[in-house]
């Protein structure tokens, strides 16, 4: 009975059915290096067909990078005794450290909403989900309040219009990379639609790691902290002490 | 030029934490404070997380404290016994810090502790200072440059466990200076300073030390009990980011030459007065961000 359902569900898609993406990323490692300072990721793609582009409907892409996802604590002032004070707090159990969607046009009209709900596309769609399976009672103000702090420091980024589509095949877009990047693997997703329906999607992990010397001083510090706390100490005094004979020379001479 | 910190997890440039490191030595140097109650909001400010500010905070103070506690060696300016007693109490004062720290940040209200804590310090010690430094400059002028009397008995020194003092000339109880080390221990746990705007005026007012030596002996003390507390903070909470204090310090060690020398160039009583006007605005800057409506409600954390 499924299996016919199924069958039936096919046939009755068929226009959809062939259109498909491919999509490539000018780097798939980020290497978080002591002078890093962002970095963009380009990402381009097309359409591939075995008939000519339906004419239903206008086609376009969404395209969304994701950083790992961590629990986030939300806390909430309120007055007391005539000052401001973090009083209620809610765990939102997991939200992605950074988010950029580009798009060819703006994501209400290129999007339904099922849509949105079935793929967690949008901004409001990543961290309200999650909420929602917390059982957060008053989802929108704290689940919001995560969204606007990372809007406001760059970390979310929703841009409509940025996706370039030429002649219904070719698409690339840039995504901006910020300085304060969380290591972890990103996800970048492509979806093409038609309709605010997806048709298809692609995925692919991008690996962001600290190299070299912060990798080695961030293993240093979690692995072995005693030695750390020793050795960034040993550091301090030794720069300390030849500041200070080179400052006690430099007076004598 | 940007420099990401591998503990710290954001990016930073390089000439403004050079610039912060640099003035924040000065003041060290000028005063004998470390100079962290200064550079913990601004590096939050820059945002650095509170946690990280405060872990790597110790750190800085070490470099900038050393250099300045060796030229305060040389100048035979440090009471070694007075000195070892204040550390005593410290290192007992930052083993209770860092757990509070630890405590107060899975609770929330470490921001809230910490700015409270440095309106309330801050506040009475700048009152005070002021206070007492007017007063004194103006009986000063009065007799025509006589220095005023120190006072050799409070009712602290009465205490038991006396000890001699020859450096600062005193013979007084134990107990004070050890409480005054782990009064200064937490706080620099928690709040990431040196202690030494707590340090100071106790060691004169409390304790009856000559000015000479307090600035001295105040950053031996500062600097083995923050080489402590980073430790502790390492181990603990992860929170020492090396290449922070690096950049910082390089700048803290140059500023804190600076400083002693301006420091030795200005009479003591000026000194005083600047510092007492810096403290109290710092409190009633702090205290203006507690009582004023944030303009962001929320906050969130890891």
């Amino acid at each position: 009975m499924i299996r016919i359902l199924l069958a039936l569900f096919l046939l009755a898609s068929p226009a959809h059915a062939s259109e498909k993406v491919i999509a490539g990323l000018s780097q798939n490692r980020v290497a978080i290096t002591a002078n890093f300072d962002g970095t963009g990721i380009l990402i381009f793609g097309a359409v591939k067909r075995e008939a000519p582009p339906p004419t239903t409907g206008p086609l376009d892409v969404i395209i969304a990078v994701s950083g790992p996802e961590r629990p986030v604590v939300v806390r909430k002032k309120a007055r007391v005794l005539g000052i401001w004070v973090n009083k209620e707090s809610r765990t939102v159990s997991s939200a992605p450290s950074f988010y950029a969607i580009a798009s060819t046009g703006p994501l209400p009209k290129i999007l339904s909403k099922s849509e949105d709900l079935r793929y967690k596309i949008t901004i409001p769609r990543m961290v309200a989900e999650k909420a929602a399976a917390d059982g957060l009672s008053n989802i929108d103000e704290f689940a919001s309040a995560v969204i606007r702090i990372r809007q406001h420091n760059g970390l979310y980024t929703e841009k409509g219009g940025k996706v370039n589509l030429a002649d219904q095949t070719l698409f690339d877009t840039q995504i901006a990379l910020p300085s304060a990047l969380v290591e972890g693997d990103y996800k970048a997703r492509v979806f093409l639609l038609r309709d605010g329906r997806v048709i298809d999607d692609f995925s692919k992990t991008i690996a962001v790691r600290k190299v070299g010397m912060e990798r080695w001083i961030y293993n240093l510090a979690h692995e072995r902290p005693l030695i750390y706390g020793l050795l960034s100490l040993a550091i301090a005094i030794l720069a300390g002490w030849l500041a200070s004979t080179i400052f006690r020379l430099l007076k004598l001479s | 030029m940007q420099s990401y910190l591998p503990i710290a997890e954001v990016s930073v440039s390089v000439f403004l934490l050079l610039g912060l490191g640099t003035t924040v030595g000065i003041l060290s140097g000028m005063f004998g404070v470390g100079g962290g109650f200064i550079l913990t909001p601004l590096l939050f400010m820059i945002g650095i997380p509170p946690g990280v500010a405060v872990g790597t905070q110790g750190n800085l103070i070490v470099a900038s404290s050393f250099s300045g506690m060796l030229a305060h060696l040389r100048r035979k300016t440090v009471d070694f016994r007075m000195g070892l007693v204040l550390l005593a109490g410290g290192l007992v004062g930052s083993a209770l810090g860092v757990r509070l720290f630890h405590l107060l940040t899975a609770l929330g209200q470490v921001d809230l502790v910490i700015k409270l804590a440095y309106v309330l310090l801050l506040g009475i010690i700048g009152a005070l200072m002021l206070v007492e430094a007017l007063v004194a400059l103006k009986r000063r002028n009065a007799k025509g440059g006589k220095v005023t009397k120190r006072k050799h008995h409070s009712w602290v020194h009465g205490w038991p466990i006396k000890m001699r003092f020859r450096t600062s000339k005193l013979y007084i109880s134990a107990i004070p200076p050890f409480g005054i080390g782990v009064m200064v221990g937490i706080l620099s746990a928690i709040m990431g300073v040196g202690g030494g705007f707590l340090m100071l005026p106790a060691m004169i007012y409390i304790l009856g030390m000559p000015t000479k030596v307090v600035v001295g002996t105040s950053l031996f003390q500062i600097t083995f009990m923050s080489a402590f507390t980073t430790v502790l903070h390492a181990i603990e909470n992860q929170t020492v980011d090396m290449v922070l204090a690096f950049v910082l310090l390089i700048g803290g060690v140059i500023g804190a030459q600076i400083g002693t020398r301006i420091g030795e160039k200005i009479r003591a009583d000026t000194l005083r007065i600047l510092l007492a006007a810096m403290v109290l605005s710092i409190a009633i800057k702090l205290a203006f961000e507690l009582v004023l409506m944030p303009s962001e409600l929320f906050s969130i954390a890891y």
